[in-house]
């Protein structure tokens, strides 16, 4: 076989023993790999109904097909298991250097069973696996861990994921990083925390072997030199943050935990603002040609020294929605979340949610007392000092910061169960998973895709925000056409996330994003890659698959339609000022939205999916499982 | 006798572009081995830091020490080109031109265990291939006196403006 290695190695974290599993091309061909991969391995791996923190939830991980490779932006790895966050599927990707060590390790995905007594690091060192005490790496943020792994182990091309102190305390939305780069939603970093494991490295000496390298190099290579123009200009040249003055202008931008969309001091954390202010260097994912990931320093000020990787969605959830204007703030509680491991996208809307919790009188300023603020804090919106104390004291799990570690749809249960209150009326959650920063209620097509999304509040797996914002659809309304364009969305998609190739890159192949303008070249450096023949639809029926796995994964731990849900405020409070005021998507819009996304996807009207579609498809066991 | 200055050309990346991609490892180890690995390339990406980043090639030195320390005579520099070649039949992969290097520039193949070092790709028609590839124009094929005349122009660019018009002739 060529691009794999037809292996995925188990390992028991209890026994610490680990048995090989051989897995036929045809295998290969059904699941590919990236996250669709790494769900269909849960699915053959997890005990159905299990607790997430138990040992029955395993982590998988697969590689992509064109990991190790230079074809561009394919450096890049899916991880999956049961989410502690929604009770769904969790599944994450990240750019990684790691994935393609293990892929020269020879590996095409791990399953990490069971969990250890004490906290282990899993050394995979080509063939060979070592399990080593991790307590010289506790209590170390993610980038000081792989360092001292290196030092340790003494190569510089050892690459690690890593849990930070977030996950080591259990916060439950923590995270998984490598490289600076994370499997960052759906805390996957408290389930690695359940196995006590801290960190799982590998060194790859081998090498990787293509079907007909020439094909591949000739394609690679202009993909990259096209991949240095304008299709990929915004995010190259002031990376992502960039749509923060496009949302706002829209009005669907989340400010003070989406009780308005358009922000007042939007030119204060711009990404332009951003570039002009605080860009130190534009650093890359492992094989990535563009590179778009702004890494920017606070100067002066009380935050002088912090640094991190800034994003969109990052940004947003940690400025505008917390109500603060000093990007200098922000860039301190993103280097807190991305150095000790936790996503920054739900910290950054729990937070919020607990300053509205202030402003209502729910929650009191004694309610936030911690060691460094022993009178407590006033958590309103717009109080920096404020967010980043309860930042960490959600990492330290100190106080409320304990509670609030659980995300919002918890905090919020415990909160109204003890106080008689409301307050999950502003959980900005769905399925349990913090929503991201395009504000729905005006984006009606993205509002279907956030309601059945697999794993709740993400940007990622519906991309129905696009027509939405570009115009190709009514934004504001709702027509038999959406449950189609939210469909075929997500599957889009989900062929990204699987092969992964990054979706920055979308453009490059021909200038037209859509499928007839990306399939034809990704079949082609399928087909370069692996010696297969896969042609247009071929490409296509990937992101239907991973889609599907997912949704049988969820169907199988008890998913009822009810479950695709929105949030409180989104169904009945409109914003008062913007572009979008007046707008909220209404219980009947919902319904009728569902229903039209069922249709689309051949379902039925519960949402369940008929067994002929899943025999179909290639998946005659899930058929027998969950199929209707 | 000062080692690492050098009339020769060589692979020079410009830390402030290098965004740490790696793809000149894979570049170049496919083109010498026709597999993807970075421990066989000949170029090494590194990172020491989240914004610290740079690749490191043979820099050609003049009076290289890796020729000088070789225990068997296996290493040799072309007095034209500046590239040194290794004779296989010589080396043994003892690693002594390893310590030698003040770049870190040589590698020993984990499987002959002899030692690597970047040609140039002087066999490749449209030369470096790690040059080539660059998707940011780190790399580049050149010497200190061009990179110093470079460095000239651009700050004479970047600092001195131009009236855009010529003023008008009438």
């Amino acid at each position: 076989m060529y691009g794999y290695s037809g292996k995925i190695i188990h390992i028991d974290l209890k026994t610490q023993k680990t048995w090989i599993e051989e897995k036929p091309e045809e295998w290969y061909k059904l699941w590919i790999g990236g996250v669709s991969m790494a769900t269909r391995l849960c699915w053959e791996n997890i005990t159905p109904g299990c607790d997430p923190y138990s040992p029955e939830n395993p982590v998988c991980i697969a590689n992509g097909i064109f990991t190790g490779t230079p074809v561009p932006v394919g450096g890049k790895f899916g991880m999956a298991d049961k989410s502690p966050m929604t009770g769904f599927i969790g599944d994450s990707l990240s750019g990684s250097w790691f994935s393609i060590a293990l892929k020269r390790a020879g590996w095409d995905g791990i399953v990490i069973h069971n969990q250890s007594d004490s906290w282990v690091q899993v050394f995979i060192d080509d063939d060979h696996v070592e399990f080593l005490d991790a307590t010289y790496l506790l209590g170390k943020g993610t980038y000081e861990t792989e360092e001292a792994i290196r030092e340790k182990l003494g190569d510089d091309q050892i690459r690690s994921c890593t849990i930070g102190p977030c996950g080591e305390n259990g916060v439950r939305f923590a995270n998984v990083t490598n490289d600076g780069r994370q499997a960052g939603r759906t805390g996957h970093g408290s389930v690695w925390a359940s196995k006590k494991l801290k960190a799982l490295s590998v060194r790859g000496t081998k090498g990787v072997r293509v079907y007909d390298p020439q094909t591949l190099m000739q394609l690679s290579y202009d993909i990259s030199k096209v991949a240095q123009g304008e299709h990929t200009a915004k995010y190259r040249i002031y990376g992502t943050a960039t749509g923060m003055k496009n949302s706002s202008a829209m009005g669907v931008l989340p400010t003070r935990n989406f009780q308005e969309g358009v922000f007042e001091d939007i030119d204060l954390i711009s990404g332009e603002y951003l570039d002009e202010h605080h860009k130190v260097k534009v650093i890359s994912c492992a094989q990535c040609p563009i590179a778009c990931e702004q890494m920017s320093i606070v100067k002066t000020g009380p935050f002088a020294g912090a640094m991190t990787g800034v994003e969109y969605e990052a940004l947003q959830a940690n400025s505008c929605n917390l109500g603060i204007s000093d990007i200098r703030a922000s860039i301190q509680l993103l280097e807190i979340a991305d150095h000790d491991g936790m996503d920054s996208m739900t910290m950054g809307v729990t937070i919020s949610y607990a300053m509205e919790c202030y402003e209502r009188g729910v929650l009191k300023k004694e309610d936030f007392a911690c060691k460094s603020y022993p009178e407590g804090l006033e958590m309103r919106f717009g109080n920096a000092e404020a967010a980043i104390a309860l930042a960490k004291m959600i990492r330290d799990r100190e106080g409320i910061g304990d509670l609030l570690s659980n995300g919002t749809r918890i905090a919020s249960r415990v909160i109204d169960a003890e106080r008689g209150t409301e307050s999950w009326k502003w959980a900005m959650n769905t399925k349990g998973l913090e929503c991201p920063g395009y504000d729905a209620r005006s984006l009606k097509t993205f509002a279907i895709g956030l309601a059945v999304g697999t794993r709740g509040g993400c940007h990622n797996r519906s991309a129905a925000y696009d027509p939405d914002m570009k115009g190709e659809t009514n934004r504001f309304t709702l027509d038999e056409t959406r449950g189609e364009v939210a469909a075929r969305s997500e599957e889009y998609a989900a062929v990204y996330d699987t092969l992964p190739l990054c979706k920055f890159i979308r453009r490059c192949f021909t200038g037209k994003a859509d499928r007839a303008g990306a399939w034809p070249t990704i079949a082609k450096l399928i087909n370069a890659t692996t010696g297969w023949n896969f042609g247009y639809d071929d490409v296509d029926l990937i992101g239907v698959r991973a889609h599907t796995i997912k949704k049988a994964f969820n169907i199988r731990e008890g998913w009822k339609a009810e479950d695709d849900d929105l949030p409180w405020r989104w169904k009945h409070e409109p914003f008062t000022k913007g572009p979008a005021a007046g707008v909220v998507v209404t219980d009947e819009e919902l319904a009728y939205g569902k229903q039209l996304y069922y249709k689309a996807k051949g379902w039925t009207e519960d949402g369940m999916i008929p067994k002929e579609l899943l025999i179909k498809l290639g998946m005659p066991d899930v058929a027998e499982e969950i199929g209707v | 006798m000062v080692a690492s200055t050098t009339k020769y050309d060589y692979i020079y990346c410009d830390p402030i572009k290098c965004v740490g991609c790696q793809l000149c490892e894979y570049v170049c180890s496919f083109t010498k081995t026709g597999e993807y690995n970075s421990y066989r390339s000949r170029i090494r990406t590194v990172r020491v830091d989240e914004v610290l980043m740079t690749s490191i090639a043979c820099r050609t030195c003049e009076n290289a020490p890796c020729v000088v320390v070789c225990p068997r005579d296996a290493l040799t520099q072309d007095p034209e080109k500046g590239i040194i070649r290794v004779d296989s039949t010589k080396c043994d992969g003892c690693a002594w031109c390893v310590e030698a290097c003040d770049f870190g520039a040589i590698s020993i193949n984990p499987a002959t265990k002899l030692a690597e070092i970047c040609d140039l790709c002087e066999n490749e028609e449209d030369g470096p291939q790690c040059v080539k590839w660059c998707p940011k124009e780190a790399l580049s094929l050149t010497n200190p006196d061009r990179i110093s005349q470079k460095s000239r122009r651009e700050l004479v660019k970047e600092s001195l403006e131009f009236p855009t018009k010529a003023k008008d002739p009438r």
